[in-house]
């Protein structure tokens, strides 16, 4: 038993149980973090079959940014946990029964099936390295699927943006556009009227009295 | 408790995918915990490709599986992103992100 098995078995360990506690913990916030000890498990794991570059790139995405945006999201939203454990008992016995069936059934095909050794690396993969392979790879054969995903992920922040925004009602914000497509129209209206002049009153006195002074 | 071959790597991910299974089974309360165990199950998958990937015979198109993984790994980001933004509406809309409650679109 060399040093590469004991390592596969105590990070499927550890990968397993975090998984396990994903889905049985009680706390959402527990839930996730479990999930980035689950990924930080797999990024080793997937260190020892020699895939450095997505290694890395599984903790600098996932840990890095999905599992913080599913942390926000989880302490942005005012969730009341009470009901969330209902129904929890009713369907485990479903639930294990069909988890257990796949889990053994798949593991009874692939323990015997792929009985497998490592194939030994050439000495042009240890010298070119895992991650410069891989750019080979992509920016060659895979260049079209590449600038596909790139747009993929365009739409991603185009949607997630434009589902999430909404118009505040106590805004001050002031609209550009309406404001350079107003004109003087707009703002004074000239009214026309007809001229009111006014004469000029006499004194209200009654001509008698005045001629009596 | 020999060395590690393929079947180890496969029936890890197989074990993995069958857990999540059973953590849709179990949270259908808790619609975050229902995104979670998606990520779990594209987790799994990726992890056999990774695996074949490394045990191909050397001759083979070994890293093909490998630039599957970047792709799914990219879409899985993306799909987190919009999963969460259409909770945020939904939880906004119905202050409530129980699963069996979301039942408006019967006929």
């Amino acid at each position: 038993m060399n040093s590469t098995t004991a390592l596969f078995y105590v990070f499927s360990a550890v990968l397993l149980l975090a998984a396990f506690r994903v889905i049985t913990a009680r706390s959402t916030v527990h839930a996730a973090l479990f999930l980035v000890l689950s990924f930080f498990s797999a990024s080793c794991i997937w260190m020892l079959l020699h895939a450095e570059f997505l290694a890395i790139t599984l903790v600098l995405v996932y840990v890095g940014a999905v599992m913080v945006l599913f942390l926000f999201v989880v302490m942005m939203l005012d969730i009341n946990p009470d009901g969330f454990r209902e129904g929890f008992y009713k369907h485990l016995p479903l639930a294990g029964f069909v988890g257990a069936l796949i889990a053994l059934e798949m593991a009874l095909v692939l323990m015997r099936g792929f009985q497998l050794q490592p194939p030994v690396a050439t000495a042009k993969d240890i010298e070119i390295g895992n991650t410069k392979l891989l750019g080979i790879e992509i920016y060659t054969q895979y260049l079209y699927p590449l600038q596909l995903a790139a747009v993929l992920l365009l739409v991603a922040i185009i949607a997630a943006i434009a589902l999430t925004l909404r118009e505040r009602k106590d805004s001050k914000r002031m609209d550009p556009s309406e404001q350079v497509r107003a004109k003087a129209a707009d703002r004074v209206r000239l009214v026309k009227m007809a001229p009111t002049i006014e004469a000029p009153s006499l004194p209200k006195v009654p001509p008698t009295e005045a001629g009596k002074v | 408790m020999g060395t590690i071959t393929l079947g180890h790597y496969l029936s890890l991910g197989g074990i993995l995918f069958a857990m999540s299974v059973v953590g849709i089974f179990l949270n259908r309360r808790n619609l975050i915990v229902l995104l979670m165990a998606i990520e779990l199950m594209l987790l799994a998958v990726n992890m056999n490709f990774i695996a074949f990937s490394h045990y191909l015979p050397v001759e083979a198109d070994r890293m093909a599986g490998q630039v599957f993984v970047f792709f799914i790994l990219t879409v899985a980001a993306a799909e987190a992103a919009i999963g969460l933004a259409i909770l945020v509406v939904l939880f906004r809309n119905r202050a409530s992100i129980n699963v069996e409650e979301l039942d408006e679109l019967k006929g």
